[in-house]
């Protein structure tokens, strides 16, 4: 256990040795790691956001009833007992006309106006999800709560919500090749990295391996070369999406209060990131043990 | 102990490097190989060291037969032998302390206790004031010692060494011979191929004769 501490210790500084013996071409690598890794973790992180909007605006099937604006609170109970029995809802929120108008004050620019009204013209009104998605089974749930005392108007419109959520399940689809395609792109460049300093470090390699290294000894300061790399490119696409988002917001706010959402864009969450690093400290180390151990089979072949 | 039993060795392209070649060293003992050159000096050496492989019989060093050895085995096996090198193979680009303290680096010897076993094995063989100085800058007899100073550093119970006097005058060989025998003095087994017998400057060693791959003595 010792000896296995001792030769990671080693290890590990031979790795940070070997990136700051070639300052300029370690952190060109990690440029290129980290921009290369910043276009799928970017896209993860956009449709991330995309799905928080699509939530906001119904992105499943949704019904809205508004209630009439003489429903009296024993109405609005009996709505409610009649929306908790209902085996094709799942569940249901009760927005009050006050609410309702603090979120309207909020998401525009209509204050000044709401200022001078005598009363609040906005009506109470339940927002409804269902267990089903089909249309016909949703039209037929308008119209028998349509029906109901007291609810005046029963909206149903998730068309383009639907298509937004398709959209976005074909943005994964994208995203999921994208990922896959630069993480391999990743593997390749720490791959050749690699290659290109086992090439200066031939001799280094043959005599520690005829004085006694193990494959394992050799393998290893490359293999945190590797992981060491990939986990700085993470940390370098990490901020170079952190700078996107902060850029990005101003102007996009803007657009996004047009359509009354409370939205901006929000970075990887702490999980995320972690992730993030793992998986380009895990592609790095990847690429640097192919490297290695191509080169170690063919030494043991030659 | 190291024991040859019926070897021969092959190469590819056909060439009998070793042929029926057996014998069996003492621990503790030193002993020389000569030869002309192609003689096979190199490659009993290499076969030690399971740099190769026999072709056929078996090689048993420290007890283990190196044509069963896997990979780790035969790394283990050469922590446990110091070599030196006929081309030396030294780093350039390490210090002479860098280049002794590897096999102790690749053994997972403690580092706080590498630097005094380093700076041990470069006092007795006279170069501890060229410890951060570039192998490149040592003349030849100071790189062989440098080449033994890494070979005995990891204290070997078997040293073997190939041609280490051939690029040195008759003085820095002798004292190069001296050096083995000072090793050879405190138990480790020494066994030494080169062209000049007569380096030992006695009796007391035996003879090994190597005449295109068989042994003659």
């Amino acid at each position: 256990m010792k000896v296995w501490l001792i030769h990671h210790s080693l290890a590990f500084r031979l790795a940070l040795k070997r990136l700051s013996d070639m300052p300029f071409a370690s952190l060109l690598g990690i440029l290129v790691i980290g921009l290369v890794f910043s276009l799928p973790a970017g896209g993860y992180m956009l449709l991330g956001n995309l799905q928080t909007v699509s939530g906001q605006i119904s992105g499943a099937p949704q019904l809205s009833l508004f209630l009439a604006l003489d429903a009296r609170v024993t109405d609005i109970q009996e709505i409610e007992e009649n929306l908790r029995k209902h085996p094709k809802i799942k569940d249901f929120t009760f927005v009050s006309k006050d609410e309702a108008l603090r979120q309207l004050r909020k998401n525009t620019d209509l204050g000044k106006v709401i200022d001078n009204l005598d009363k609040n013209p906005l009506p109470d009104a339940f927002v409804v999800n269902t267990h089903h998605t089909s249309p016909e089974i949703l039209e037929q749930l308008r119209d028998e709560t349509s029906k109901w005392s007291k609810v005046e108007y029963v909206q149903l419109d998730s068309a383009w919500a639907k298509r937004l959520h398709v959209f976005l399940g074909l943005g994964q689809s994208v995203l999921l090749i994208l990922a896959s395609l630069l993480g391999l792109a990743l593997i390749a460049i720490v791959y050749n990295t690699t290659r290109l300093q086992i090439l200066t470090m031939q001799d280094e390699i043959g005599i520690s391996r005829l004085i006694g290294a193990t494959h394992s000894f050799i393998r290893r300061p490359f293999l945190y070369f590797g992981a060491i790399q990939g986990t700085l490119g993470g940390i370098v696409a990490w901020l170079i999406i952190a700078v996107c988002i902060h850029m990005a917001n101003d102007g996009l706010t803007d657009l996004i209060r047009l359509y009354t959402i409370d939205f901006s864009l929000k970075h990887l969450s702490p999980g995320e990131s972690a992730g993030l690093l793992l998986a380009a400290a895990a592609a790095g180390w990847m690429g640097a043990w192919l490297s290695v151990t191509s080169h170690l089979w063919k030494a043991v072949s030659a | 102990m190291i024991s040859f039993n019926q070897v021969y060795k092959r190469y590819p392209h056909g060439y009998d490097a070793l042929k029926a070649v057996s014998f069996t060293l003492d621990a503790g003992s030193i002993n020389l190989i000569t030869g002309h050159s192609g003689a096979g000096k190199t490659t009993l050496l290499k076969l030690i060291a399971a740099i190769e492989r026999p072709t056929a019989g078996s090689v048993i060093v420290n007890n283990q037969d190196t044509r069963t050895l896997n990979g780790k085995g035969i790394a283990a096996l050469r922590c446990s032998l110091g070599i030196v090198f006929q081309d030396q193979k030294l780093l350039f680009d390490r210090t002479v302390f860098d280049n002794v303290l590897l096999p102790l680096q690749i053994s997972g010897f403690d580092p706080a206790a590498a630097a005094g076993r380093v700076r041990a094995a470069l006092d007795k063989t006279g170069l501890l004031d060229k410890e951060k100085a570039s192998p490149i800058s040592l003349s030849g007899g100071e790189q062989q010692r440098l080449c033994i100073a890494r070979a005995v550093v990891n204290r070997p119970s078997i040293l073997i060494a190939d041609e280490p006097t051939s690029h040195l005058d008759e003085d820095y060989a002798r004292e190069i011979m001296h050096m083995f025998r000072s090793f050879q003095q405190v138990g480790v087994t020494v066994l030494i191929a080169t062209h000049n017998a007569t380096l030992l400057g006695d009796t007391t060693h035996r003879m090994l004769v190597l005449d295109q791959g068989a042994l003659t003595a």
